[in-house]
């Protein structure tokens, strides 16, 4: 990108430098870019010419939803295959739907994306390729992103689930005489829950970082897709605040995921004398 | 470990403990129909894309403009001198894959290799020393964490690049915290075992102690932890290739060629189709094979 006619003068170029700071030592530039982001400033856009915080907070709400949604398919999918599978351990069902999940860990998202796109678009017209709006356009790049980590929570579920079930308080609560169905759903559940809550964490970031090929794909209208055309027009300050902003996101989800444990687990406790 | 305490055991044994373990490895896969399926897939790959000149010499930058989005050979207007059809450009999708597969392969392989060396030398050190390099080590690797994975490799990428040594060590240096982490945990609960302290104890220097002792007894989860990760790193790779920093052109890769061929998903099914499933199918045998070998050796790692 060229911010200057090309027969600027090196006056004039080098005028620009000093006004975008580049003549400074690199950690001066470093710290005025941590002491002006703590006041939530990040800095001009080289490119659209508007702070970097007002694009990122334009586009973030389209990136989150995508990313929600995604989350909600992977699990509302993912974890009752596993539970199922689980349940009903070495039957055909378990066998057909770990052949599913594996079939999503290997799939690029991208490519599932192009798949959905040339059937239920091209083939069928029932779907728009691409944009945001209505339900309908939400529909293929949530299932885009959300179907290899719904294979990936259908795995974990089961395999954890599969050693739960073998322990003895579900012995004594089967010997009780309670409904298997009750075993399951309260007493195994719940145990299930807690390796799936730091996975589920985790793999948020993952979603987001996912995020960037499938806007690209859909056309969506979110952070993801403006991280790659920054990138493009060399538009750094605007990779550094999305960047900047993605990462704050994910330690975030850290965060509550560490304080979500205590609520699902009593045995973890970040209190010391207890 | 049993084995090498009792000398007697171990000096009568005629075949030596690392050959029978291979022996070993081998037979754990193969009493396992999908691994087995899968490596033997995995094989077949990876020999096509060695091989494949010697078979099937079509150049994949050759443009013919008169042959453009010719379907593939099983459909009605498909000709047998293009078995998977030509793209917009006319140029032979067949042969395309096939040269997509070498670079999906080296990168894929290569990343993974770079993310074991620097995972395995700084947990092993981290582990070993422990104190403040161990938290400095950890924190790092926190820091690593702390950063989506797409995020960090194509900030970097956009940075550095294109180039297919970038890209190889990008991917790897991004990955290197699972394998740290990993190998730390059993570095710490080894190295106050006894055959540590004897060897301290004659005088063997820390480095000598670290490789020759404790690296062997460590590695094998670190080795099964990487045949899982190829899959993911091949995926990553196509879809930085995808977005236009991959390796560069002309060199075709999958990634570019979904990228190519998004555009014309309304004429040529084929050129968005035929690219994904070359990526579906290496990484299915990759998987299959990974989890054959984690279910063999070390269910500890399970849910990883």
């Amino acid at each position: 990108m060229l911010m200057l006619p090309g027969d600027a003068s090196d006056q004039e170029i080098e005028e620009l430098r000093e006004q975008l700071g580049f003549n400074d030592p690199l950690h001066e530039q470093y710290w005025r870019f941590a002491y002006n982001a703590v006041q939530g400033d990040l800095g001009n856009s080289l490119y659209f010419n508007a702070p970097v915080m007002k694009i990122v907070l334009e586009r973030l709400p389209a990136s989150l939803e995508l990313a929600i949604a995604a989350m909600l398919v992977a699990l509302a999918i993912g974890i009752p295959l596993g539970i199922i599978s689980a349940v009903r351990h070495g039957s055909m069902l378990d066998m057909g739907s770990m052949l599913v999940a594996l079939f999503g860990l290997s799939m690029p998202h991208f490519w599932l994306g192009i798949m959905l796109m040339l059937f239920f678009s091209v083939f069928l017209g029932w779907l728009p390729t691409s944009g945001r709006g209505t339900l309908a356009h939400l529909i293929m790049p949530a299932l885009s992103l959300g179907l290899p980590l719904m294979a990936m929570f259908a795995r974990l579920t089961r395999s954890v689930m599969l050693e739960v079930l073998n322990l003895d308080y579900i012995r004594t609560a089967r010997a009780k005489g309670l409904k298997e169905i009750i075993v399951i759903s309260k007493h195994a559940l719940k145990n299930t829950l807690i390796p799936l809550v730091t996975v589920a964490g985790m793999q948020f970031s993952a979603i987001l970082g996912g995020t960037v090929i499938i806007e690209t794909v859909f056309a969506w209208p979110g952070l993801g897709r403006l991280v790659v055309q920054a990138i493009f027009r060399r538009d750094y300050p605007l990779v550094q605040g999305i960047v900047f902003v993605l990462a704050l996101i994910f330690v975030g989800m850290n965060l509550i995921v560490d304080i979500l444990y205590v609520y699902l687990d009593p045995q973890i406790s970040y209190t010391e004398d207890k | 470990m049993n084995e090498k305490s009792s000398g007697l055991l171990y000096i009568t044994d005629e075949i030596s403990p690392r050959l029978r373990l291979m022996a070993d490895t081998f037979k754990e896969v193969a009493r396992r129909p999908s691994a087995l399926a899968g490596g033997v897939f995995l094989v077949i790959i990876i020999l096509t894309s060695i091989f494949f000149p010697f078979f099937y010499s079509v150049d994949p930058l050759d443009v013919n403009l008169l042959q453009r989005f010719i379907p593939p050979a099983w459909q009605e207007a498909g000709s047998l001198t293009y078995p998977l059809g030509t793209d917009n450009l006319g140029r032979d999708i067949l042969a395309r894959i096939l040269y997509g597969s070498r670079v999906s392969l080296v990168v894929g392989f290569a990343a993974v290799l770079v993310a074991e060396i620097v995972g395995i030398i700084l947990g092993l050190i981290s582990g070993y020393y422990g104190g403040k390099i161990d938290n400095v080590i950890m924190r790092i690797a926190d820091i690593f964490n702390a950063y989506p994975f797409m995020l960090l490799t194509i900030s970097v990428m956009a940075v550095l690049g294109p180039s297919t040594f970038n890209l190889i060590l990008v991917l790897g240096i991004s990955d290197w915290v699972t394998y740290a982490r990993t190998i730390r945990g059993s570095v710490l609960s080894l190295k106050n075992k006894e055959f540590v302290e004897a060897s301290r104890a004659i005088g063997t220097s820390h480095p000598v102690i670290i490789f020759r002792h404790i690296l062997p007894n460590v590695i094998s989860p670190l080795l099964i932890l990487g045949t899982l990760r190829v899959g993911s790193i091949i995926i990553w790779e196509s879809g930085l290739s995808f977005l236009g920093m991959g390796v560069p052109p002309p060199m075709p890769t999958w990634g570019r060629m979904l990228a190519e061929g998004r555009v014309y998903i309304t004429e040529a099914w084929w050129l968005v189709c035929l690219p994904g499933f070359a990526i579906l199918l290496t990484i299915l045998s990759v998987n299959l094979l990974g989890d054959g070998l984690r279910d063999a050796f070390d269910p500890r790692l399970k849910n990883i």
